[in-house]
Formats: structure tokens, sequence, C-alpha cells
């Protein structure tokens, strides 16, 4: 295991070299701030809401990699004053996923604070977000001496078509894309790195009837107080060492835990499918894709009698999606 | 002024000093304990800050760490300095930063006016109290505990574990009783300057020195022995959770809070604008004087704990994934499993619903898709019917099947023609099952289906295989369900009573009678049927004794009618 992180962290070292600064506002990060991590390729259309969701929740500072983008993201990222955007046009399989250069940057700005790594597309949730910063939850994991916070990856999706209404800049996804699957999730435990293994949601239900093991995983840890000796290593389904991997509580009892608010399916998600598929850069063969673009081309709907729409965080910790654990 | 307040501070100086500020404009003198450890010019600029009002001090500062002396000898510092410095207080209130007043001081005030007498410190033996951390409670006192616990927690334990195996006992000066509580009370002068003017203090002082966690102990102990009136509670507010930290409050509690009555909470989050502006700058003069009442808190804070130790039984999610055994109940609620009964009787499952008013689905386990009641493709919680699904992981489908019906008793069907391997067993360890089981009844199917007999023949002794292993599950000594096996030959013998019992204990509607009987499938011809079996070298025993004589085969001639069990 200690090679394995050892190999994650020169895999970082090397893929320092392939991102170019645009614009670095690094000096303006203070000690205690909480910092947003994220790669990103033409996601223009959803940076405003993004910023401005981790603003209100209190993110102090954004890290972003843009992975070649030409719909204008970057422009708009690098005048904002609280961004510090890097850009590669290297390969992002081969950076494993963006992992690499997230890597990277953690290791240099995320030392000894709260980072949080999410996708543009991902909305975190934790308990009492809507009466409490982050920073309240980070003091309290501080306090309670825990240094990673789990947050399940939830799919959302409209009612209807998945292009039916499309999605405006600024505007909130969860108002589109209002739906989720409240109770199909199966979870295995993965003996070498500890981590849990979870899969299921409407990508299992339509996607992968036939192919349960090929489901996406759904397990993320993306709020970790970093320190350089960490690395993620496969997205931020796994961490080294790997007790920060120990994010669920063993002996009957809940951990606290949030979800991340997945919001790919909006109008947009026809061309970025369709896109990832001839750039093939996503995880084993991009075969998530395929599966989706054969199955939305039939019948876009994802929604069924049992969809649960989304109110809020309470709603989400009753059907046991997520947990208080004993913070109250 | 009567009152005056000790603070000890160790962060957030501007709500220290929000909150001191606050108690001298109500005419306390404050006196302040900054921890050493703070940094120099950080004080120097609390110090300043606070220079305006002419009655507060600061005292010498001490390191403090938790669990040590240091917070004990801060204390002791600052009380000599309050008592001596201010001559007209009457009652001591030692607070921290974090504290927050919840109530109009007046009323504080009036309060203890109208009590000059009684000291607030939580106070109770050591064999009484339930939250002691790590074990530690009478031992706190009798070893000695010269390393932290926080930073040499390897020492510690090793250094505990030593003084126990060579029986190390300290002795207790004068004999005095040990008593413990919560670090945050409120002493009168009288009682608190003769715990710090006792000739004996340095015998009890070196004692205190190596107990653990004096802070908790000391005054505790100590009050006990000048106190005329001891008020064993602390008028401060403050919850613990399971681990012996303090909770925090936020701005969300504030509603919370204004309905505790209490005089004082702890911790406040230093970032909880809305409660800081609240308690400190608007009078609220609508709080009505009553006792101090924090009980509602009290709920919310133990099922915290409760969540966090204990959990939602059944609930497998990310963040509960317990190890097997330490589930405290592997599904959620109670569900019921038939086994046989919808061979043996045509309307089985209509039947069941209408009787118990609980959901009834098909065979949950059948090869070839989930039968979920009334043909539906998708259930609770968005569940899949397929397979593949299903097979996927079945302890999972199962086990979020009870826990998104929540509320609903489920029932379903199954056989040894499901695909019952990887579950039978977490099914008969599962003490919220209820299986009922009449054996070899998948002969029916056999003996009705259209085969030729040489497969008949094969697929009865593939199913009686796989029922027997079944058997030997629900027989073993693991197996917590509820369980009911009746052979096939019993079982039609006398139908009603078995399924009076198991309608009763599903007990969804009030205890009756039933009414009405399933119908029975017709099994004319069935004992000609095994005798055939048995004629070709297979031996059919799940199902019972039937008469194999062809000529009376009265027990299924005369098909169940309704009828009335008294």
């Amino acid at each position: 295991m200690r090679w394995r992180r050892k190999y994650a962290k020169m895999r970082a070292y090397g893929k320092k070299y392939s991102m170019r600064s645009v614009s670095d506002n690094t000096s303006a990060i203070r000690s205690g701030d909480i910092l947003l991590f994220s790669t990103f390729r033409n996601e223009n259309i959803r940076l405003p809401y993004f910023l401005d969701y981790y603003r209100r929740l209190g993110v102090s500072h954004f890290l972003m990699v843009d992975n070649d983008s030409d719909d204008g993201g970057r422009p708009y990222l690098a005048q904002q004053p609280d961004v510090s955007l890097w850009t590669t046009r290297a390969s992002y399989r081969r950076s494993r996923f963006g992992v690499d250069w997230l890597n990277s940057l953690q290791r240099q700005y995320g030392h000894g604070h709260w980072c949080l790594t999410v996708d543009p597309d991902e909305l975190f949730v934790y308990p009492f977000c809507d009466t409490r910063p982050i920073r309240a939850l980070t003091d309290w994991l501080d306090s309670s001496h825990v240094r990673s916070f789990g947050a399940m990856l939830l799919d959302m999706y409209p009612k209807g078509r998945i292009d039916a209404v499309p999605y405006r800049a600024g505007q909130d996804p969860i108002e589109i894309a209002a739906w989720f699957d409240p109770g199909n999730y199966v979870i295995d435990r993965n003996p070498s790195y500890w981590n849990l293994w979870i899969q299921g949601g409407p990508r299992s239900r339509m996607f992968f009837r036939d192919l349960p093991k090929k489901a996406p995983a759904l397990n993320k840890i993306p709020l970790v107080k970093w320190d350089k000796r960490y690395a993620y290593v496969s997205s931020t389904h796994t961490l080294l060492p790997r007790g920060l991997n120990l994010t669920y509580d063993q002996w009957g009892g809940e951990k606290a835990s949030g979800v991340l608010l997945h919001t790919k399916f909006l109008s947009t998600f026809g061309e970025k499918a369709e896109e990832e598929l001839t750039r093939k850069q996503h995880y084993a063969g991009s075969v998530e894709y395929k599966a989706y673009a054969e199955k939305i081309q039939k019948d876009p709907d994802l929604w069924c009698n049992w969809s649960e729409k989304y109110i809020n965080w309470r709603q989400l910790e009753i059907l046991g999606l997520m947990s208080k654990g004993n913070w109250a | 002024m009567s009152v005056g307040i000790i603070m000890l501070v160790h962060t957030a100086f501007d709500r220290a000093e929000e909150v001191a500020r606050h108690w001298a404009a109500a005419g306390c003198p404050v006196v302040f304990h900054v921890d050493k450890n703070v940094k120099d010019d950080a004080y120097y600029g609390f110090v300043k800050s606070m220079s305006d009002l002419p009655d507060t001090r600061f005292v010498k500062r001490h390191r403090c760490e938790w669990g040590t002396w240091g917070l004990v000898a801060a204390t002791q510092a600052a009380a000599q300095t309050l008592l001596d410095d201010f001559p007209d207080v009457r009652h001591v209130y030692l607070t921290s930063g974090a504290c927050l007043p919840l109530r109009p001081l007046q009323e504080l005030f009036d309060y203890l006016d109208e009590r000059p007498q009684t000291d607030f410190i939580e106070s109770a033996t050591t064999a009484d109290v339930p939250w002691t951390i790590g074990g530690l409670d009478r031992e706190r006192f009798l070893l000695r505990f010269p390393f932290s616990w926080r930073r040499q927690r390897m020492l510690f334990d090793i250094y505990v574990r030593f003084q126990r195996a060579v029986g190390y006992k300290r002795t207790i000066p004068n004999g005095v009783v040990p008593h413990m509580g919560s670090q945050w009370w409120c002493l009168t002068r009288q009682t608190l300057s003769a715990i710090l003017e006792d000739p004996e203090r340095k015998t009890y002082d070196r004692f205190f020195r190596k107990v653990w966690i004096p802070d908790e102990s000391y005054f505790q102990t100590l009050s006990r022995l000048y106190s005329r009136q001891i008020e064993s509670r602390s008028l401060t507010l403050s919850k613990f959770d399971y681990q012996g930290k303090p909770h925090m409050f936020y701005d969300d509690h504030l509603q919370l809070l204004r309905r505790s009555d209490c005089f004082v909470a702890r911790k406040i989050w230093p970032f909880a604008n809305r409660l800081y502006e609240a308690f400190l700058t608007d009078p609220d003069g609508a709080m009505k004087r009553t006792e101090p009442n924090p009980g509602k808190i009290d709920r919310i804070f133990a099922k915290a704990v409760d969540r966090r130790t204990r959990g939602r039984p059944g609930l497998y999610m990310q963040s509960r994934y317990p190890a097997e055994g330490r589930e405290n109940g592997v599904t959620c609620a109670q569900y019921s499993i038939f086994e046989g009964f919808s061979d043996l009787f045509e309307n089985f499952e209509p039947w069941l619903a209408k009787t118990t008013g609980a959901r009834v689905h098909g065979h949950l386990f059948a090869p070839d898709r989930v039968e979920y009641s009334d043909g539906q493709t998708v259930m609770n919680g968005a569940l899949s019917d397929s397979a593949k699904l299903r097979n996927y992981n079945k302890r999972a489908f199962l086990t979020s099947l009870i826990w998104n019906t929540r509320g609903e008793r489920q029932c379903f069907q199954l056989g040894p023609m499901d695909e019952i391997e990887d579950i039978e067993w977490d099914i008969a360890k599962d003490p919220n099952a209820q299986i009922s089981v009449i054996t070899g009844a998948w002969a029916i199917g056999l003996f009705k289906s259209n085969r030729n007999f040489a497969d008949i023949r094969k697929e009865a002794a593939r199913l009686q295989q796989i029922e027997s292993t079944h058997l030997n599950a629900l027989r073993s000594e693991w197996a917590k369900a509820r369980i009911r096996i009746w052979t096939m030959a019993e079982f039609i013998e006398a139908p009603m009573e078995p399924l009076q019992t198991i309608i009763d204990e599903i007990g969804r509607t009030r205890r009756k009678t039933l009414a009405e009987a399933p119908k029975m499938t017709d099994l004319k011809g069935f004992p000609q049927f095994l005798q055939s079996l048995k004629n070709q070298g297979m031996h059919p025993y799940l199902m019972g004794d039937f008469p194999i004589d062809p000529g009376k085969p009265d027990t299924q001639e005369p098909k169940p009618k309704p009828y009335l069990i008294k």
C-alpha cells in the first residue's frame, strides 16, 4: 500500500508539468480556508451555478483544471478572483481521469486545508447544510479528530425525457433533475483498500440490468483534511493511506455522511455522451457511455413509479441515504 | 455586584470579548485566564482590547491541556484574584470563552439573590455516574496520570496497565470522598474561599495534580467539605457526546436554546452569528422566569449519541456497514415467508393479502424475474425486477426491500425452484423472519405439469435435494427466525389450525378466527403420482406419508369447504 501511494504521488508529480497556469490567485489562500478542487471539460453552462452554490456553502478558493475546453469556460473562470485555473491538453484517461492533476495541486496547495474535490455536475449536501456553512462541518470533524468525510453519489434525473427541459446557465439543476432512486443500492467492502463499493440507482436499474457488476461506483470521499502524504487513487472513490477510506461504522452505529447530488442527466447530456464516445477518455473504454447512448436513443426516461422527488437533506437522512451521525 | 465571572479563554477571542462585555455591562467583574499555548501577540491584543473595562483582570497564564492540572491551577488563580479584588462578589461563576448567557442577566442575579447560600456544582460519587469515558472512574483517583492522554496515549495506556499489574493504589488524603461532575460551576464566596484557604490545600493539590481530569473533580470533591448547601447541578447547559467531547450549538439551535430556560450554554460555535446576536443584543423580555429545563435539548443529543453508537437497525448505507453479527437486526422489520403454500392452495396470495392486509409478493427469488405483488416491475425504493440485479447481491435486495417498505408487512413465497442459495442462511438467521414451510409441496407443480415423466423424476430429485439442504439450514442451531415446518401430508389433514396460528402471529388485523379458507388445489391422483416416482426408483420423502391405496383417496376427496374454527 505504501508503494501504491508513492506511485500515485509520483504520477501526480510527473503530470504537474503537463498543466499550464491560466490564472493563479493562490496567494489569496489563508490558513484555515476551505478549498475546492475540480477538473472539467466543456462545462461552461454549469459553472456559474457551481461557483455560486459552493461560495454560499463557504468555500474560499477554487482550484480548477480545464481539460482543453473550447466553450468559453476558461475565460469565464479566469475572471473570477477566487478561482485559480490551470489548463491542459493532455489525455484525461492517461491522467487517470484527472486524479493525477488534482493530486499534484492538492499536494502543493491543499496541505493542512479541508479540501473538497467535486466535479462541476456534483452538488455537495451534508447534514444541516441549509443552516450551517461547511466550516461548521469541518470544525466539528476537526474536534472529533476525523480526517475524511464520505458522500455518496446520488444520480438525479428529470421526469420525462432527459432533453425535454433545456438547462439555462445559472439555473439550479435540481429544478429540472429533481428525482432520484431512494432505495436500490448495493454495498460491498473492498478488502484491499477498505472502502465501500456502492452501486445502484437509475444507471444500474436502466443501463446495467444485465451487467450489474459493471455499473458505476457511487461511493465517494470528497472532503478530506489534506496532508501532502495523501493521494486519491481512483477518482474520489479511494484514498491512500487507506485508513481515510473508513468513513463508515462497522459496529452497527452510523457515522456522519453526506450526498453528492449528481446532475449529469440534464438536457446537456446527449451531446456530452456522444462527445465522450468519440473521445473514449472515460473509464473502462467508456462502456458506461456506450450503454447510455443506446438506451437514451430508445427510451430517454429514467423516471419510474417509485422515484422520489428531492426536498432537502433531512429527506435523504430519513431515507437512509446519508446520516447525521452524532452531529446534532 | 454580587456575581463575579471567571472566564477561561484559549481561542475565538472576539467572541470571548463580546460575552465579557455583556457581563461587564451588567456590572459583573470578569477575571480572564488565557491559555499559555496562545501566542503572545494574540494574548496582548486581547488584553489591550479589554483595557477600557475597569473591572477586568488577567491572571498568570498556565498551560491548559485537556485532562490535566493546568485547568485547575488556572481556575484557582482566577478565583483568588476575583475574591481578593472584588470584595462585593458573593457568587463566583466559572465560564469559558465559548459560553453564552441565554437569559437576561438580571434574571440570573435575582435567581442567585434568592439562594445566597447555595453552591451550584454538579457533584456525584464515582460509583453513581454513568458518563465516564475510557472506563476509568474510581481509578482516576487511585492511579497516577503523569502522561497526556491526547499526545502520549501509548505511554498513558502502558503506565495505567503497569500500575494495575503491580496493584498500585494511591491513598486519598484525609479520607475525602472523590466526587465528579461538570467543570462549570457557580460557588459562593464562603465555599470557594474555604477551599482556597484550606490549611491542607497543599496536600489536596499534590493529590489532584496526578488525578486524571482533575477539573472535573477538584472543586467537585472539596466543595463537599465546606458547602452549607449543595445543589448538585450545573447552571451551565453543556452536553457531551459519546466520546466525552462537548456538543456545539449552532444558529439552528436558537429556538431550542430559547426554550431551554438555562442561564448559560456551552459550547457555542464561534461563527454562530445569529446566536450571539440574539442572546447578547436583544433583551427578549418575553422569556418566562422559570426553572432551567434542558430536557428538550437532552433528548436531541441523546438521540444523536444513539444514532452514532447503535444506528438504525436493518439499514445498510455508506456510513453504516456493520460487520456480520454486529447489525443489531439483519432487517429492519418483521416479514413472512411461505414455502409450499401457493402450490397447495390455488388462491393463496390474494387470500393472504385479503386476510392480513399485508403486501403479498409472489416468488421474489424466482429464476427469471422478481415477482413483486400485482405484477409490478418496480418496487418501493425503485427496486428493479431484474433477476440479475437481484442475484448480484441478494442480501442487499432483501434488506433494501424490507427497509423501503417500513410500516407495511411484507410476505413472499419461496421454494426449492427459486434461487435460494446465498440467501437461505441470511433468512434463517434473521429473527425478523417468520418462515412457514409445507415440505414436499413443490411436487404438486410437477404432478400438474405436462412434462415427460423422466424429466419429472429428475426434477423431483433435484428439488428434493435442494429443499432438504434448505431444511437443514432452518433446523440448524444458528437459525433464529420463527420457523414452522409441516410435511404436506400433515398439513392437509388439518390446514386451518396452522393457518390460524400464522395469521395471528402476523397480527395486523385484530385477532379473529378465519372466516374463509384458501382453496386447496385438487389432489386427486397425487398419491399415485408419488407412487410412480417411487416405482421409478426415486424416493419422495419430504411430503410425509400419503395413503397409497388408490381405492380410497379420501384425504383429498372432500375439497376443503369454508368452515369455522371455534
